[in-house]
């Protein structure tokens, strides 16, 4: 009866949530477009004052970039759960949190890896201190898989609502504080000149712990959703 | 779809919404007269007979309001996800009523917590709000009780509703620690230890006695109204039924 292999199932969810989203490209594009316009408009709305840009620039970043992966969460199981390959997801012989680790994944890779990428761009626009640019991209490596995880796990719960968007913000934004915290002071203390290997190996560990426990989280939460 | 996991047995008869109903209700008046007892003692005692702060004056009986607010802000939420687990585990109606009961005293307790901590600060330090550890942390667990009160409400079904919500406060059951020493981390490398710290000195058994009277007095009435609330919750699903 189990004729797929574990790997297989994985690998092939991965992919499969790849070329969907590949194929919407201009889903693709939204959040990290979210993410410069929303950075873009501090020094608007602030004063093009380079000093105090510099000094509040991680804080900007990691915020946004906060916002924009939350926002690009909500399509996560959404569609899956529209057209029903989420209860086959369910009815899977496989563990469903490797699945659902799967598709945080492809989610992650599709979303998340952009905002690092362009990171080093945005902070040469708020004129963060060049030690700070080199950290920057790495917390935001550490960072955003953690926020997906945990983000996953609000959308499972809320996947069968309406309008659970609102909702999300409000059950994901307060557990997102911990890596908030982390995030900008790596990239503080690199401005100031400090070390960050404290600050970094804190994120990679709540990034194993993210790792190991939501995914059950997510499962449970699926199976509730889909009840 | 999930396999229920078997039930020990002293579970049984708690589980049973009736008896639980009929035991609480026998309970009731005793527990609601022992805390208005407690309450009227350790106000007394606390506002009009515990000798002044030697430093702050009178303005520390704002302690006696504030502080077992803020214990219990924390464990009523720990009770809640712990309730709500082994209301999804065993499932236990009863512990998901109870969870379910839980989250609006402990909402009720964090703001109060809140509120007493800016009216407290004010005089001593002289600012409504500061980004102390203590206070953002409490802020924190607002944001958390009002998240796990949305979900309760924005599911119809009762019972995914429960089992939805149980997940959510386990999951910030393990972040609250996180979440707590991120902030103190966060707080000392911001700024220095300032006079915000109110340097705690052991404190006089005088003022110390009408605070343990007051713990008690709210742990008992988060208990009444947990209790209250869980027996209408008991009518409320059989009349929906």
């Amino acid at each position: 009866m189990n004729r797929v292999s574990v790997s297989t199932a994985f690998l092939g969810l991965l992919r499969r949530d790849l070329q969907i989203a590949i194929r919407k490209r201009s889903e693709l594009l939204n959040p990290i477009l979210f993410f410069i316009l929303v950075v873009s408009l501090f020094p608007l709305g602030i004063g093009p004052e380079p000093r105090l840009l510099g000094e509040i620039a991680p804080g900007i970043i990691w915020v946004a970039a906060l916002l924009a992966t939350l926002l690009s969460m909500e399509r996560l199981f959404r569609s899956d759960f529209e057209d029903g390959a989420l209860e086959h997801l369910l009815l899977s012989p496989h563990a469903l949190s490797l699945l659902a680790l799967a598709k945080v994944l492809a989610h992650w890779l599709v979303t998340g890896l952009p905002l690092i990428l362009v990171s080093p761009l945005l902070g040469v626009l708020l004129h963060l201190p060049a030690e700070a640019i080199r950290v920057l991209p790495l917390t935001l490596l550490l960072g955003t898989p953690i926020l997906s995880l945990l983000g996953a796990v609000g959308v499972a719960l809320t996947v069968g609502l309406r309008r659970g968007g609102v909702l999300l913000t409000l059950l994901v934004l307060p557990l997102y504080v911990p890596v908030l915290i982390f995030g900008t002071a790596a990239v503080a203390a690199a401005a100031a000149g400090l070390p960050v290997s404290g600050q970094l190996a804190l994120l990679g560990a709540m990034l194993a712990l993210a790792l190991t426990l939501s995914p059950l989280a997510t499962a449970a939460g699926l199976r509730i959703s889909a009840d | 779809m999930t396999h229920a996991v078997p039930v020990p047995h002293s579970f049984y008869r708690l589980a049973s919404p009736h008896y639980f109903y009929e035991q609480s209700g026998r309970l009731l008046p005793w527990l609601a007269a022992v805390t208005l007892v407690l309450f009227l003692t350790g106000l007394v005692w606390g506002l009009a007979f515990a000798p002044a702060d030697y430093q702050q004056g009178n303005g520390f009986r704002i302690m006696y309001v504030h502080v077992p607010a803020a214990v219990f802000s924390m464990s009523v939420y720990v009770a809640m996800a712990v309730a709500g687990g082994i209301g999804l585990i065993w499932r236990l109606k009863v512990a998901a009523m109870v969870a379910r009961s839980c989250a609006p005293i402990g909402a009720a307790f964090t703001f109060l917590a809140l509120v007493t901590g800016s009216l407290w600060g004010k005089p001593m330090w002289g600012a409504w709000w500061v980004w102390d550890a203590r206070l953002t942390s409490e802020l924190i667990l607002l944001f958390l009780y009002l998240g796990y009160m949305a979900l309760q409400e924005a599911i119809e079904e009762r019972d995914t509703a429960d089992r939805a919500s149980a997940v959510l406060a386990l999951v910030g059951l393990i972040n609250i620690p996180i979440i707590h020493y991120s902030v103190e981390w966060w707080y000392t490398l911001h700024q220095g230890a300032t006079i915000l710290k109110l340097g705690r000195p052991s404190i006089a058994p005088a003022m110390l006695w009408p605070l343990l009277v007051m713990l008690a007095a709210y742990g008992l009435l988060a208990l009444l109204v947990v209790l209250l609330r869980t027996r209408n919750e008991v009518l409320e699903r059989k009349l929906n039924i």
